[in-house]
């Protein structure tokens, strides 16, 4: 697909968006955005070789889970391109980005506006926690630490079958508190999956607050190595060091890149409510209308204008 | 009665060569699942993914992404316990052809509270669009195969390992129950290992007088309550299940479900592990001690009908017992 804009149009784009929504809503995962906007731009505008969206631009509502008798159950990632043998697959492993992920889907063409309207709302495939029916998704990740396994396997498969097209995680730093991902990281190690590879979201940051607060996971580069992936660090925000750290070859194992993001990028006022980033909800109408004059001077955009109470 | 010798690793190579979409994998108990032989001559179709039974359940679902059909293999146990989420998430919700196939249920295992699977049936037929299945004898070890295979979606097997009876000759089909007697003073329900143990209850029975009517399952879910409806109200006295597994949640419960939503009045025991634990013990003191042996069928029986029989543990024949060294046994644990 012709990008229509540039990467950093795009991760400019997703901040607006999720920031517009967040302050819409008195309610988002306004941080994520932050953090991921480049590393979902990035995936989505460059770094995949995705087809064209094969769904609607206006997400349909949700018919059903998977079933027998639910003869016609999609998942969500026709929005990524049709499956073949030839382009990416991409699994976003931290289903609490789906905002973000979606606010993505809008920036690079493949959702319309309106789909963002849907969000949470009774009915929609829009979910909240990105679910495997929901635009972008393939699976349920929402219990964090099974999406690299799932796309270990994938990639297995895919691989025997000669398909060229890799599988791509997109992934959070808070998933190396399970024991599941290195079980992941091992078993692909161990049997040469190499057309598998993840970029990691490293805000060190999670739902009780500061990683290092929680459960300090230590040095999880010199960790991912010792498991057997190739690993590649970048500044989160600077898009040629994460070019190049994504173009890093890895034959015979998975890569790893992680990308060191700061969980208030481009919304410094933010900071303000440091650590408790993961969801962001306004403790009042006072600071609601702060922070949306202050972010939206951050963003370089027009405060969203909010309905008179 | 005839002994079969590692009827899994005969019926299990054979299916599996002919299939090229079928995977064989295994969490580090590659002979314990009688899969050794399977992975030495067809080491392509392998995959060891070692003591990692979380990312096994995930990394099937992806291979079931890729239109593959991976066969895991492990004892019950360790396919759903510890990956219980994994399960639900990456295997059952999307409906992968994943196999699991469960060896060492109930007590057929020495191994203690870790080792046996005494709730597995209770657990994963709650679970939507789970299947799962039961063999009890050497022929529904060699079919559940095929069978299993055939199931669009996900589905869990009790298997039998190493020197298992021949008591059918037909295999097994999914969803058909065997009708083994058509008595009408008592219905007895069983399924795997409990199935012979009814066999040998039921000619002392039959010798005192007292009509069985014995169903075997193999297919646990989807349960076919309509039928187990229809022979419950063509016998006299009530119905005994048989099971080896808890008595909440698995077959016992199933019967009674089917026969409450229905509004047959019956009455029902069940056999089989009552709310506790097991430990580590051979087979035979293992069904004895938790009642699940021929004997304490005889004695439920007798409870429904309100008569003794006389049925001693000498008139029920010598208990089969397993040679500890035999060569047709596969290793312990």
């Amino acid at each position: 697909m012709r990008n229509e804009k540039t990467t950093e149009e795009v991760a400019r784009g997703i901040r607006a968006r999720v920031f517009e929504h967040t302050i819409r809503n008195n309610g988002g995962y306004l941080s994520q955005a932050c953090s991921a906007a480049e590393q979902l731009a990035f995936l989505y505008n460059e770094g995949l070789n995705l087809g064209p969206s094969t769904m609607p631009l206006v997400p349909p509502p949700f018919s059903g889970v998977p079933s027998a008798t639910n003869h016609d159950y999609v998942t969500g990632a026709g929005y990524n391109g049709p499956f073949d043998a030839v382009h990416d697959r991409l699994f976003i492993a931290p289903a609490h980005y789906a905002l973000v992920a979606y606010a993505c889907l809008i920036e690079v063409g493949r959702m319309a506006p309106e789909g963002l309207e849907m969000f949470n709302r009774d009915g929609s495939s829009v979910e909240m926690i990105g679910a495997e029916h929901s635009p972008g998704m393939e699976v349920h990740n929402g219990t964090l630490g099974i999406g690299l396994s799932t796309a270990a396997g994938l990639a297995f498969g895919r691989k025997r079958l000669g398909h060229t097209g890799r599988v791509c995680v997109f992934m959070s730093d808070g998933e190396v508190q399970e024991g599941q991902t290195w079980e992941a990281v091992q078993a692909a190690a161990h049997h040469e999956i190499d057309n598998l590879w993840a970029i990691m979201d490293v805000n060190r940051q999670q739902c009780d607050g500061a990683m290092d607060d929680v459960m300090t996971v230590g040095d999880i580069a010199t960790k991912f190595r010792d498991f057997g992936a190739v690993v590649a660090e970048c500044d989160a925000h600077d898009l040629p060091a994460m070019r190049a750290a994504a173009a890093t070859p890895h034959p015979g194992r998975p890569l790893i890149v992680l990308a060191h993001s700061r969980p208030t990028q481009g919304m410094e006022s933010l900071m303000s409510r440091f650590p408790r980033l993961h969801y962001v909800r306004f403790k009042s109408e006072e600071e609601r209308a702060r922070m949306n004059q202050d972010i939206a001077a951050e963003l370089g955009v027009a405060p969203v204008a909010l309905e008179a109470h | 009665m005839e002994m079969v010798n590692r009827p899994y690793a005969s019926a299990f190579e054979a299916y599996a060569t002919q299939h090229p979409e079928v995977l064989c994998l295994s969490a580090d108990l590659t002979s314990s699942c009688e899969i050794d032989g399977f992975r030495d001559r067809h080491p392509d179709q392998f995959l060891s993914l070692g003591m990692a039974e979380q990312n096994m359940l995930s990394f099937a679902g992806g291979l079931g992404l890729a239109g593959f059909r991976p066969f895991l293999h492990s004892f019950g146990v360790f396919l759903y316990r510890r990956p219980y989420d994994q399960l639900m998430a990456s295997v059952a919700y999307p409906r992968r052809k994943v196999r699991l196939m469960g060896f060492l249920p109930g007590v057929t295992t020495p191994g203690g509270m870790t080792h046996q699977a005494i709730e597995d049936i209770s657990v994963i037929r709650t679970i939507p669009n789970m299947t799962v299945l039961e063999a009890g004898d050497a022929t529904e070890v060699e079919s559940i195969v095929a069978e299993a295979d055939t199931v669009d979606g996900p589905v869990y097997c009790r298997i039998l390992r190493g020197a298992v009876p021949r008591l059918f000759t037909e295999p097994l089909r999914i969803g058909r129950m065997r009708v083994l007697s058509e008595g009408d003073d008592v219905l007895v329900v069983t399924a795997g290992i409990t199935t012979e143990e009814a066999i040998r209850a039921r000619g002392a029975l039959a010798r005192a007088g007292v009509s069985v009517r014995h169903l075997h399952l193999n297919t646990l879910k989807p349960f076919d309550a309509a039928q187990i409806v229809d022979h419950a109200a063509s016998v006299r006295h009530g119905v005994v299940t048989l099971e080896n597994h808890l008595i909440t949640g698995g077959i016992g419960s199933m019967v009674a479900e089917a026969l409450a939503e229905a509004g047959l009045p019956r009455r029902l025991i069940r056999l089989g592990l009552q709310d506790t634990y097991a430990h580590g013990g051979s087979r035979p003191y293992l069904m004895q001690h938790y009642g699940m042996d021929a004997l304490s069928l005889v004695r439920a029986v007798e409870r429904l009908t309100g008569k003794g029989t006389g049925i001693d543990e000498d008139a029920l024949g010598a208990v089969r017992i397993d040679a500890v060294h035999s060569l047709v046994k596969a290793e312990a644990l």
